[in-house]
């Protein structure tokens, strides 16, 4: 790679209202040439938009955007010669074949004949669908057709690669199998752009992760970066009566008090250490704990951090303010 | 490859797709095919009597009179199924996929067209042959059939592109098979089946000025070997010219600024 490698996507200032909803408001990203850069956020946080914007589907109604050094309005035909899509709909002809859909894929990008028959197979081969090549997609498998739907993506050899969503509605096996495909995908240095709820996949699978929601960007950075924004798990614990949940109150420093259902939330940012300090302070006052769970970070408590308390991203709530 | 090399390419591409589609679902060409058929045998066995004698002839003259009219039905019945088959094809996946690849601007339309216009020529030839069977004769010469043929498929080629547009202006399925009824009645409100003098004035008004008349009456004295007026086969091609274009330009500005969210 040259010492200066171009981004493969840049958005400056991205917005995009459905009426009076304003589903992106002023988003700025860029991902670097070859990465895997995850877009992380709830539902109706404007992910599948910014997808769509992206791959020329929508366009937004402010704001630039340039995927492989091309404009994706003005320069629409040339973006989509570098780009593959697979999205959270469906996208393949349910009415033809694995192995058609594939053979139109390849028809479509004006590959010579015997390359298409090779890919196919090859396709076919790679992502475990060979004995269902000449069925009908009504006899395939969620996991088959998703199978499915990024060969095809895969088919047209795209330089960046759009996921919506690559994984939900999967059962973990496939959902691990997803993953690994990715992960090839990006050896080989292909970019991928890919959209999930779930904390867990950015962290396996992202070099870079952006946090959206209500279609602004409220954190990006490394893995490792946001989760120092974010507060470690924490351990709840439950007691008999409230003379305990008092006692165990005053030796603990808990984040959150519930005297309805006489629970304790402690923070429990280094693990076993921690909850190792927890019991032996709660037996010194001789306080019983009846049920005690770990809780790991989740998005819920990304969320928290980045959108509950303003002064960890005043950049955002400026914005907000401009804007109105 | 060219340009256009690469949008007939595309094409042929999206054609072949919708003829695997037709070939594996035929349920919809079938039926297209059969309404004009079992109007045929309706309007020749059941009225086909009485109509003939009131147009100072019998059953057999009456034959003569309405095939050019049952066909135009094989052809507004069949672009019936078109819109179907398009506002159904919107609204799969695949479609969405189209538009996010470099494809040539229009092929996934004209790869409905051509499909709908050969399934539809084959709808027209099969009702022709039925008509045959019953006893309708032709007259005209086989350059007078063929030329008749040609008129036909311009014909279908307009209406193909008119519902193409209104399957992709369709909200949903549904309103995409109800829409395009209208050109069912058409051939009814001209003079496919009596002729527009019987009418009455407001009628055989409409009647004379609507494009089935002349589409009617050009189909009509070639088959017959009957002289066809000059202005009859202007107002045919321009009819076609003015449909067909007008459908193509709408339908392919609806696919451009139809997004998946609809």
């Amino acid at each position: 790679m040259q010492g200066t490698t171009p981004a493969a996507i840049s958005v400056t200032g991205l917005c995009k209202s459905y009426g009076t909803k304003q589903v992106l408001d002023g988003v700025d990203l860029t991902v670097p040439a070859g990465a895997i850069y995850a877009l992380l956020g709830p539902n109706g946080a404007g992910k599948t938009t910014m997808v769509h914007i992206l791959s020329t589907l929508i366009r937004a109604d402010g704001g630039e955007a340039a995927v492989g050094g091309f404009d994706v309005v003005g320069q629409a035909d040339a973006v989509r010669g570098k780009i593959g899509l697979t999205g959270q709909f469906s996208a393949v002809d349910s009415l033809l074949t694995g192995e058609e859909n594939l053979t139109l894929m390849g028809r479509l990008r004006h590959f010579p004949p015997d390359d298409i028959k090779r890919r196919t197979a090859e396709l076919l081969d790679r992502f475990d669908l060979k004995e269902a090549a000449r069925k009908p997609l009504a006899t395939y498998s969620g996991g088959m057709q998703r199978r499915l739907d990024l060969a095809m993506t895969l088919m047209g050899d795209p330089d960046i690669i759009f996921l919506d969503e690559p994984t939900t509605g999967l059962d973990p096996r496939s959902r691990r199998t997803m993953w690994d495909i990715i992960r090839t995908l990006a050896a080989k240095g292909v970019t991928i752009f890919l959209t999930t709820q779930y904390l867990e996949e950015a962290d396996q699978l992202a070099d870079r992760i952006a946090v959206l929601d209500h279609g602004r960007i409220v954190a990006e950075g490394t893995p490792a970066e946001l989760k120092r924004l974010v507060p470690g798990g924490h351990f709840r614990l439950t007691f008999g009566d409230l003379p305990a949940l008092e006692r165990a109150a005053v030796v603990l420093e808990p984040q959150s008090r519930d005297d309805d259902s006489l629970t304790l939330d402690v923070a429990g940012e280094d693990g076993v250490r921690a909850l190792k300090d927890v019991l032996d302070r709660l037996e010194r006052a001789s306080v019983e704990v009846v049920d005690l769970s770990v809780h790991t970070p989740n998005l819920d408590d990304v969320f928290l951090a980045l959108t509950g308390q303003a002064p960890t991203n005043p950049a955002s709530t400026d914005r907000k303010d401009v804007l109105q | 490859m060219s340009s256009l090399g690469f949008a007939a390419a595309d094409a042929s591409t999206m054609l072949r797709r919708n003829l695997k589609h037709v070939v594996r679902y035929p349920s919809i060409p079938l039926f297209v095919a059969g309404i004009p058929i079992v109007f045929l045998l309706l309007f020749v066995f059941v009225l086909g009597g009485t109509l003939g004698s009131g147009m100072g002839g019998t059953r057999d003259d009456y034959i003569a009179y309405i095939v050019p009219g049952i066909l135009m039905l094989a052809l507004t019945g069949s672009a019936q199924g078109t819109a179907i088959s398009v506002a159904t094809d919107m609204t799969e996946g695949i479609v969405a996929r189209f538009r996010t690849m470099a494809i040539s601007r229009g092929a996934v339309l004209t790869g409905h067209v051509l499909g709908s216009l050969i399934q539809t020529m084959a709808a027209v030839l099969l009702v022709a042959a039925v008509a045959v069977l019953i006893g309708f004769r032709p007259m005209g010469s086989p350059a007078g059939w063929l030329g008749a043929f040609g008129i036909l498929t311009l014909i279908a080629l307009a209406m193909t592109w008119l519902t193409v547009a209104m399957g992709m202006n369709a909200k949903s399925v549904e309103t995409a098979s109800n829409q395009p009824t209208f050109l069912m009645l058409m051939p009814f409100l001209g003079s496919g089946f009596v002729p527009t003098d019987s009418m009455s004035d407001g009628l055989r008004w409409f009647a004379d000025v609507q494009p089935f008349t002349p589409f009617i009456e050009s189909v009509r004295g070639m088959l017959m070997g009957t002289p066809v007026a000059g202005w009859t086969m202007v107002a045919t091609l321009v009819w076609c010219a003015v449909i067909s274009l007008g459908g193509y330009f709408c339908a392919l500005w609806l696919y451009n600024r139809k997004s998946v969210r609809g």
